[in-house]
C-alpha cells in the first residue's frame, strides 16, 4: 500500500468525523501549548534570575547590623546598628576581601524644579560601586574625600534621572533630598531587577556622613545598618566569611557563647538558590504540562479504539478485499498519529501566541520560545501518536475478517 | 473444461463452542474447474458458508488441503491469505458491504490501494470498471444516493477491480427485489460466458441457483448432491 495513501484514508476518516477528531485532538493541543507555554515561562524565569544575579556582582558577602536569629524580645536585624565605619575599614582590609563599603540606607524624598520623586536613598562610600560592579553612565563617582569631608553630592540611577530630568542633562544640577541641596555629579548605568523584584535603577547615592547629616539626621553617626564585602575570588568564600565573623567578634568584644550583634549572610549562595529554585520551578511546570501531553495521547487511544469497534465491518471487508494486517496496522496507527501532530500544530500555534501575550503582559519577564522546546513538543507528540495508535490499531489488525464482516 | 482452479480434499473445519467442538464441514472433496459457474445450495446450517469462506480465502481448513489455481492455501499465512483474496478473488455479499461514506469510485478502486497501484491508475481503472457495471455515470455517488441494484452493481465493479480468476457471491440477491436480482444474475452469466470469470454462488432459492451450470447441494456438513445443468435440465 502507497503511503500517501495511507495519509489519505487517514485524512478521509478523520474529515468524516469532524467534531470527533477536534475533541480528540484538544488533548494535543492543550498538552502541547501548556508545554510551549509553560517552558517559555521557565526560561523567561530563569533568564530574569540570571541577569538579576549577574547584576548583583559576584562573591559577595552582606553583614547586616543585628542578630539574624532574634530570641525573645530582642529587635529584629538591621534595627539596631551595630557596626561602625572602622568595622568596614577592617573589613576592607582583610587578606581574602577584595573591598568592602559601609551602607546606610533609606527613603526621601526628591526634588528638582519643582518636580519631586520618592526614593530609596543609599548613603555609602565609593567602594560600593566596586563591590556591586556597577558602571557609570556619564559624570563620575563621589570620592573618599567627599565621605570625609561630607560633601554634598549626589550619583542618581536610571530611574531618578528619567523621573527627575527627562531629557535634560542631571549633570552639575542642584537637587534637594529633605530639603537640603545636592549637586549631582554623575549618572548610574542600567542595573534592572534585583533578586528581591525592586528595581535597581530607582536609586540615589550619597557619601554616607553626608547622608547621615543631612537626610537621616535620626541615624547614629559612623554607624552603617549593612556592610557590603567582596572576596576576592568564589574559593576563598569560605574563608572570607569565616574571618570577617572573627574580626567582628574581636571587636565587638562578643565573648565565646554570647550572640552575635551581626550577621553575615553569603549573597552568592542566596542567589545560587533563588537560581536552583526558578529551574525546579521551570521543571516542575514543564512536567505538569507533560502530564498533560501524555492524557491527550491517552484520550486519542480511548477515541482510537472506540473508532476499531465502530469500523470493524469496514475493517473486515477491507481486509475480504485484499488488506493485509499490516495495512490494516498501518491505517489506524497513522490516524492516530495525523490526530496527534495536527493537535501538536495548532498547540504549537496556542503556545507561542499564548507565550507572546504573557510576554506582552508581563514585560519584565523575558518569555522565550526556545527551538528545542518546539522539537520537544513535536517529537512528544509523534512518540505518543505512535504509542497510543500502536494498540488501538493492532487489535484492528488483530480482528478476524469472517467475524469483522458479520459484524454490525 | 481445463485443469481444476479449485482443489478441495476431504476438508473439514471445527469450531470449538461453548458446548464442545461443533463440526461445520465433515469431510468435503471438490474439484472446480476455470470457467465453471456453480451454485452451492443448503439450509442455513449446512456448512455452505463456511465452506464459501474456506473457498474464499478468508479463513483455514482444520483438517484436508485446498489447492487454488495449484498453490495449497491452507499453508500461507494470513498476509498471504489477503494478498491472494486481492489479486485471484473478488466477493460479492448479500448486503453490498460497500464502504457508505466512500464514492462509488473510490469503493471500486479500493482493491486497488491494496494491489498497490498509484492513484491515477486506480481512479482510471476504477472508472472502467463502474462503466463496465452500468455505473459509469454514477461514480461520484456515495451508497446512500444509489438504489439497492446500484450499489449490488458496485459491489460487482469493485470485485471484478483487480481482474480476479473466481468471484464469490453470498446470496447476492438476497437484498434485492425479483426484476433488480434478474439483472444482476444476468451480468453474472455474461461476465462467465464472455469473460470466462469462474463463479460460485451460495444461494437458498431454487430459480437464482438455475442461473448455474452445476449445482452443489450442503446439509450436516457434507456434500449431499453435485450434479451438472445438462443433468437438471433432464
Amino acid at each position: 500500500m502507497i503511503f500517501s495513501s495511507l495519509f489519505e484514508t487517514a485524512w478521509h476518516a478523520l474529515a468524516t468525523h469532524r467534531m470527533r477528531s477536534f475533541l480528540t485532538m484538544l488533548g494535543m493541543v492543550i498538552g502541547v501549548a501548556a508545554v510551549i507555554l509553560m517552558m517559555a515561562i521557565g526560561q523567561g524565569a530563569q533568564a530574569m534570575v540570571r541577569d538579576a544575579i549577574k547584576s548583583m556582582g559576584s562573591n559577595l558577602f552582606i553583614i547586616m547590623s543585628g542578630a539574624s536569629t532574634s530570641g525573645g524580645a530582642r529587635v529584629a536585624s538591621g534595627s539596631a546598628p551595630t557596626l561602625t565605619f572602622d568595622d568596614a575599614d577592617a573589613i576592607r582590609d582583610l587578606k581574602d576581601v577584595l573591598t568592602a563599603a559601609p551602607v546606610s540606607p533609606g527613603n526621601a524624598q526628591l526634588i528638582y524644579n519643582g518636580v519631586n520623586w520618592s526614593t530609596s536613598v543609599f548613603g555609602t562610600t565609593p567602594d560600593y560601586v566596586v563591590v556591586r560592579d556597577w558602571p557609570m553612565e556619564s559624570g563620575g563617582f563621589f570620592s573618599e574625600a567627599d565621605v570625609r569631608s561630607g560633601a554634598r553630592v549626589a550619583v542618581i540611577g536610571q530611574v531618578v534621572a528619567r523621573e527627575l530630568f527627562g531629557d535634560e542633562d542631571p549633570i552639575g544640577k542642584i537637587i534637594r533630598i529633605k530639603q537640603a541641596p545636592f549637586e549631582v555629579i554623575g549618572v548610574l548605568a542600567a542595573k534592572g531587577q534585583s533578586l528581591d523584584g525592586r528595581d535597581q535603577d530607582d536609586t540615589v547615592m550619597v557619601p554616607i556622613s553626608s547622608a547621615q547629616q543631612k537626610v537621616f539626621s535620626n541615624s547614629l553617626r559612623n554607624r552603617a545598618r549593612f556592610i557590603m564585602a567582596q572576596a576576592v575570588s568564589e574559593e576563598s568564600m569560605n574563608v572570607a566569611e569565616a574571618t570577617i565573623n572573627d574580626t567582628l567578634r574581636s571587636r565587638h568584644r562578643i565573648g565565646s557563647g554570647q550572640e552575635d550583634d551581626f550577621s553575615v549572610r553569603n549573597l552568592t549562595a542566596i542567589a545560587e538558590t533563588a537560581a536552583a529554585t526558578t529551574r525546579i520551578m521551570s521543571i516542575l511546570l514543564g512536567t505538569i504540562a507533560a502530564i498533560s501531553l501524555v492524557v491527550g495521547g491517552i484520550g486519542i487511544m480511548n477515541i482510537m479504539l472506540v473508532s476499531v469497534t465502530e469500523r470493524t465491518r469496514e475493517i473486515g471487508i477491507r481486509m475480504a478485499i485484499g488488506a493485509r494486517r499490516r495495512d490494516v496496522l498501518w491505517q489506524f496507527l497513522i490516524e492516530a498519529l495525523t490526530l496527534s501532530l495536527i493537535g501538536c500544530g495548532i498547540g504549537l500555534a496556542l503556545g507561542v501566541g499564548g507565550a507572546w501575550l504573557v510576554g506582552s503582559l508581563v514585560p519584565e519577564l523575558p518569555v522565550v520560545v526556545t527551538p528545542a522546546s518546539v522539537l520537544l513538543a513535536v517529537g512528544v507528540s509523534f512518540l505518543i501518536g505512535v504509542f497510543f495508535g500502536f494498540y488501538p490499531a493492532r487489535r484492528a489488525a488483530g480482528l478476524d475478517p469472517i467475524e469483522a464482516l458479520r459484524s454490525q | 473444461m481445463t485443469a481444476s482452479l479449485i482443489e478441495v480434499v476431504n476438508i473439514e473445519k471445527d469450531y470449538s463452542t461453548g458446548a464442545g467442538v461443533f463440526q461445520a464441514l465433515r469431510g468435503v472433496s471438490l474439484n472446480i474447474a476455470e470457467g465453471e459457474f456453480v451454485a452451492i445450495m443448503g439450509a442455513s446450517g449446512s456448512g455452505k458458508s463456511t465452506f464459501m469462506n474456506l473457498l474464499g480465502c478468508l479463513d483455514r481448513p482444520t483438517r484436508g488441503s485446498y489447492h487454488l489455481n495449484g498453490q495449497d492455501v491452507s499453508r500461507l499465512s494470513s498476509d498471504q491469505l489477503a494478498a491472494l483474496r486481492n489479486r485471484e478473488i473478488g466477493f460479492v455479499f448479500q448486503g453490498f458491504n460497500l464502504l457508505p461514506k466512500l464514492t462509488a469510485l473510490d469503493n471500486v478502486a479500493l482493491p486497488l490501494l491494496y494491489a498497490g497501484m498509484a492513484r491515477e491508475a486506480r481512479r482510471k481503472q476504477a472508472q472502467a470498471m463502474l462503466a463496465r457495471v452500468g455505473l459509469g455515470e454514477r461514480s461520484h455517488h456515495t451508497p446512500l444516493q444509489l438504489s439497492g441494484g446500484q450499489q449490488q452493481r458496485v459491489a460487482i465493479a469493485r470485485a471484478l477491480a483487480t481482474r480476479p480468476r473466481i468471484i464469490f457471491a453470498d446470496e447476492p440477491t438476497g437484498n434485492l427485489d425479483s426484476e433488480t436480482s434478474r439483472q444482476v444474475m444476468d451480468f453474472f452469466s455474461q461476465l462467465n460466458r464472455e469473460e470466462g470469470i469462474t463463479l460460485v454462488l451460495v444461494t437458498h432459492e431454487a430459480d437464482i441457483a438455475a442461473y448455474a451450470r452445476r449445482r452443489i447441494r450442503f446439509q450436516d456438513g457434507r456434500v449431499v448432491e453435485d450434479v451438472a445443468a445438462a443433468a437438471l435440465a433432464a
